[in-house]
């Protein structure tokens, strides 16, 4: 009996280590922004294209950079949940439309709503590559201080909005 | 006569070619930069293909990146900033090569544990063997046999 204890143990910890790695997502790679200042930057606006927007304009409120296209399948999963937060009025959400076409945008907010209160346009991702951003849709949440606090990867559903956002959210306007 | 007619074909058939090949755009105005830009992409990592280096990779991100890396290098930027710049926005995991750090002491030594602890098990395995194998002394007599047998074998 005693000489099946050696392989045993050797392959209970092959199984721990394959529970552990076979249930991480690959595709969530932990960025080295979270806790740094946000990436300043001044992009035309979507709707009102003379005017520019930039994270500046946001000091002293927490609020949402949320990066998007309209030829991005993950963005309509989560559009239903940015329009719920949209209502709620809890916290802002900033779009950003990233490597986009002007018209395909406008159609695309017309025609499933629109969540954001501006939409900055991102026409060569060159502010998506500064803020690390790698596929869309991509969210962070910014404190007032204009620090990344939360960075989410894919979109956002609604265990990852009432157990991760909301809550820091919360926690961060009453800092 | 006839000479001048051969070179004016030769002329005719060459100068053609001569156009097509300033028509054809270079992938890179520089090669230089693209000598620099390839020997950097193979040790950076694609974020949307993920087993795919920044060279491989066909993704509009990797386009991007390598117009970004272009130009770093075109500024005159060193391969050590550029990398700086990209650790900065997306992590360590762009790195083909994980550097040493505490998080990745396992990944760097895991092998030569791996190889320790597999040479140990070896060894041990083999001198146990020979501890169980018990010394036969042959007395005058079986040896005889042995060879009887092994000279029998040989014819």
């Amino acid at each position: 009996m005693k000489r099946f204890l050696l392989p045993l143990a050797v392959f209970a910890v092959v199984v721990g280590f394959l529970a552990v790695g076979l249930t991480l997502n690959p595709r969530e790679v932990p960025s080295p922004l979270v806790g740094k200042a946000a990436p300043d930057f001044s992009l035309p606006q979507l709707y009102e294209t003379e005017k520019t927007f930039s994270p500046k304009d946001m000091a002293g409120k927490v609020w949402l950079l949320n990066f998007w296209a309209s030829w991005c399948n993950g963005c309509k999963d989560e559009h239903p949940v940015l329009m719920q937060m949209a209502k709620s009025g809890e916290v802002p959400i900033y779009g950003v439309d990233y490597k986009d076409q002007r018209g395909e945008a406008l159609t695309w907010l017309q025609q499933w709503g629109n969540p954001y209160p501006l939409v900055a346009v991102d026409e060569s991702g060159r502010v998506g590559i500064n803020y690390g951003v790698y596929g869309v849709p991509e969210t962070y949440v910014i404190d007032k201080q204009g620090i990344i606090r939360y960075k989410q990867i894919g979109p956002i559903d609604q265990d990852v909005l009432h157990k991760k956002i909301l809550p820091l959210v919360k926690e961060l306007q009453t800092q | 006569m006839k000479r001048v007619r051969v070179l004016l074909f030769m002329c005719a058939v060459i100068a053609p070619t001569g156009v097509w090949a300033d028509e054809a755009k270079p992938l890179g105005e520089n090669p230089q930069v693209e000598a620099r830009l390839k020997t950097l992409a193979v040790e950076l990592r694609c974020l949307v293909c993920q087993n795919q280096t920044l060279a491989d990779s066909s993704a509009p991100l990797a386009e991007d990146l390598r117009r970004e890396v272009r130009e770093m290098i075109a500024k005159n930027m060193t391969d050590q900033e550029i990398i700086e710049f990209l650790v900065a926005r997306y992590g360590d995991f762009v790195l083909y090569r994980p550097p040493w750090r505490l998080t990745t002491t396992l990944l760097w030594l895991g092998p030569f544990l791996l190889l320790l602890v597999g040479g140990t098990v070896l060894v041990v395995t083999l001198r146990r063997r020979q501890k169980t194998l018990p010394e036969t002394v042959l007395s005058e007599e079986e040896h005889r046999r042995a060879e009887r047998l092994l000279s029998k074998g040989n014819t």
